[in-house]
């Protein structure tokens, strides 16, 4: 077991698929000699070769449909969008192929690919480098969308990705890349594909985020808790499919249910999450499900965006609305 | 403007001109009657499927198609040219040389009539279904041929797309990837010197879409896609390239779409009647077969008998692809991940059996 930050465990899941499998090739812009603007393939080029870990020419269509051509030959390609921002471009690919290729030949060609992007805001970072779409993502049948909250599930989860049969969008919190260490062991089992995570149980509610926002809910929670308010706490970590059971059954027991997104209300993924509580629970909700999200505006510059994200405070404030609701 | 017309013979590869005199020194594989009765044959096949795809469509059992009329040696001369091991990537005029390929015809109509199974084909399994999105598929064909290149054993990605294809920036991105990397891939445009309505010399101010290459230092260079003698040994010569580790090339071939763009178009909106018929002249299966009479013996009885068996054919697999019954309703589930989540699972069981 060592600390890792997420980044540092993103970079030793990458190393070990990369050592497990020599299909395993990785590309994207500046992730060879440079290890990524972030780092996370530091010193991969190096000890893996240029062959499988490779720089690209800067364009994005062409690193998430060369992926796709490389996964139906056989390889694993794990792809990086140097930011969420810049992936827009590769929707169509997403969209209209990775997600589909099995699909569209019956299972006789298929998409084992992954593409990572680091997302969200809270970084200071310069215009389109800080949005949240992962909604747009989870709206694509045959992807699958998964956002780990911290360094260990990053680890787990990133190895998960890179061994699923189908195409895994790899979304990373980069305000959480180097926010807080974790022990990680290096031969620690991949996590579950399709699962939420219960990160700890509660009585009264239950409050639903992924990714960064994991880190607000989190105080939210400890403060909650000092005020006699007991919260269930759901990392939903596989935004595509949805862990509905999970949901549902928390849900159904608390009576209660918050969910928290760093992304635009409209249209967010917490208002699948709200409308399946409607269909399935309503007779155990005991107050209305409430979304405490980013606002139906354009991302602001770096001086606004935290009135702009989601916090601690506004998360107690729902509870509490959500707790004196009669 | 549009058309062969525009170059000369010696700025593009033609061997055989539209009345089938020919121009230059054959290659070797054109000097044997067998090879270019099978190309004649796959190209006079394809003619009679598409003739065939129009009239299931007409009278409501096919769905939109799009007719390959008058390309059909581009389709055909580039697949030929190809190994097995090989990945074809077509776009969705290039019935012929899916059917070069293996796919067989009963496979392109299920296709056509609506069937994902029609892509589950028994042609060479590693070559992608047809693609849609204009373009989308030159971005796969460079990741296909990075797959080819670390398997080691020669393989070349070769992929077709439309003049209007290389307006599209995946194209580009692709072409320059290819480049870049010096991957073994192969682009092929075939210009019918339409984009549904938008004829070519709207399309670029380029006067070649082949000199798109030079933007990213691949070669390229135009055939005479009428000639399907040209078109295969273009191909032949780009394949032996990408296998020698040097790289992909573009290749441009100029034809004439002669047909609608599809069934549910009517190209009299956009083009002049005179237009089309000029172009009829200079279709591809007139010059071969004149070559074939003049050089190789072929007979009204060949002739003949190749249009009877044609129609057979395509009859036959037109009556076994009506007799195939559509999927059951569960089978939209079933192939969309590996292991369904549950409630992909749950929706596929709802659905039950019919
Ligand atoms: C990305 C995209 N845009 C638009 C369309 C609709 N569309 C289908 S075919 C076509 C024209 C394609 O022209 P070209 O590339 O020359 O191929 P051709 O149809 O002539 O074979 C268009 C606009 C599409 N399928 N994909
Ligand atoms: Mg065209």
């Amino acid at each position: 077991m060592t600390d890792l930050t997420m980044i540092d465990a993103i970079r030793r899941a990458l190393s070990r698929a990369l050592e497990e499998d020599p299909d395993v090739i990785l590309f994207g812009e500046d992730i060879g000699i440079d290890g990524g603007v972030f780092r996370a393939t530091d010193g991969l080029m190096q000890r893996f070769g240029a062959a499988r870990v490779r720089d690209t020419p800067l364009a994005e269509t062409v690193i998430a449909g060369m992926a796709i051509g490389a996964a139906a030959q056989g390889l694993r390609p794990v792809a990086e969008i140097q930011f969420m921002g810049f992936l827009y471009s590769a929707i169509d690919q997403l969209a209209n192929h990775a997600a589909r290729l099995r699909n569209r030949t019956r299972g006789r060609l298929t998409c084992p690919m992954v593409l990572r992007a680091p997302y969200g805001g809270g970084v200071r970072a310069p215009e389109h480098h800080s949005e949240s779409m992962e909604a747009m993502l989870a709206h694509i049948p045959g992807l699958r969308v998964v956002v780990p909250s911290s360094p260990a599930r990053a680890y787990g989860l990133l190895l998960t990705a890179i061994r699923d049969p189908d195409p895994v969008v790899f979304l990373e919190p980069k305000r959480l890349y180097r926010a807080l260490k974790e022990p990680v062991s290096e031969d620690a089992d991949a996590l579950p594909v399709d699962k939420a995570h219960l990160v700890h149980e509660g009585r009264d509610l239950t409050i639903i985020a992924w990714g960064a926002m994991l880190a607000d809910a989190r105080t939210a929670a400890e403060t909650l808790t000092g005020r006699g308010v007991s919260p269930e706490l759901i990392d939903l970590s596989s935004l595509k499919p949805i862990d509905r059971q999970t949901i549902r059954a928390s849900v159904r027991k608390t009576g209660r249910c918050v969910i928290v997104h760093e992304a635009p209300l409209t249209a967010g993924l917490g208002a699948e999450i709200a409308a399946d509580l409607a269909e399935h629970c309503l007779t155990s909700l005991l107050a209305p499900v409430i979304r405490v999200t980013g606002y139906d505006t354009v991302m602001p510059y770096a001086r606004l965006e935290d009135r702009y994200m989601p916090d601690a405070a506004r998360i107690v404030a729902a509870v509490q609305q959500v707790m004196e609701f009669a | 403007m549009t058309g062969s017309a525009a170059l000369s013979p010696s700025e593009c590869g033609v061997f055989l001109d539209a009345e089938g005199k020919v121009l230059r020194d054959l290659p070797d594989f054109a000097l044997d009657s067998e090879t270019l009765v099978a190309l004649y044959s796959m190209m006079v096949t394809t003619r009679a499927f598409d003739a065939k795809a129009i009239a299931l469509q007409r009278t409501g059992r096919l769905g939109t198609y799009a007719s390959s009329l008058g390309q059909e040696a581009i389709s055909v001369g580039v697949a030929s040219a190809l190994s097995e091991a090989d990945v074809f990537l077509p776009s969705f005029r290039e019935h012929g040389g899916q059917l070069w390929r293996g796919v067989t015809m009963q496979e392109l109509f299920l296709y056509w009539g609506g069937d994902e199974r029609g892509n589950d084909f028994a042609g060479p399994r590693h070559d992608f279904p047809i693609c849609i999105p204009v373009a989308s598929q030159f971005p796969h064909a460079a990741g296909v041929a990075l797959g080819l290149l670390h398997q080691g054993a020669g393989g070349v990605a070769v992929a077709i797309g439309g003049d209007g294809a290389t307006s599209k920036g995946d194209f580009y991105e692709a072409l320059n990837v290819i480049g870049a990397w010096n991957l073994p891939a192969v682009f092929v445009i075939s210009n019918n010197q339409w984009a549904i309505s938008m004829p070519r010399a709207e399309q670029t101010r380029a006067k070649t879409l082949a000199q798109k290459a030079d933007a990213v230092g691949l070669p390229g260079e135009v055939v005479d896609g009428n000639d399907v003698i040209a078109v295969r040994d273009a191909t032949r010569q780009a394949l032996e390239r990408a296998r020698a580790g040097q790289g992909g090339t573009l290749i441009e071939c100029l034809s004439y779409r002669l047909s609608d763009h599809t069934t549910a178009d009517d190209a009299s909106r956009y083009r002049d009647d005179a237009e089309v018929s000029r172009h009829w002249k200079a279709e591809p299966l007139v010059r071969l077969r004149a070559h074939l009479v003049a050089a190789h013996g072929w007979s009204k009885e060949d002739e003949e008998s190749l249009l009877r068996e044609s129609r057979s054919e395509t009859e036959t697999a037109a009556e076994r692809y009506l007799a195939t019954p559509p999927q059951p309703a569960r089978a939209m589930f079933e192939h969309l991940y590996a292991t369904a989540p549950p409630e992909i699972a749950a929706l596929a069981q709802e659905m039950g059996d019919d």
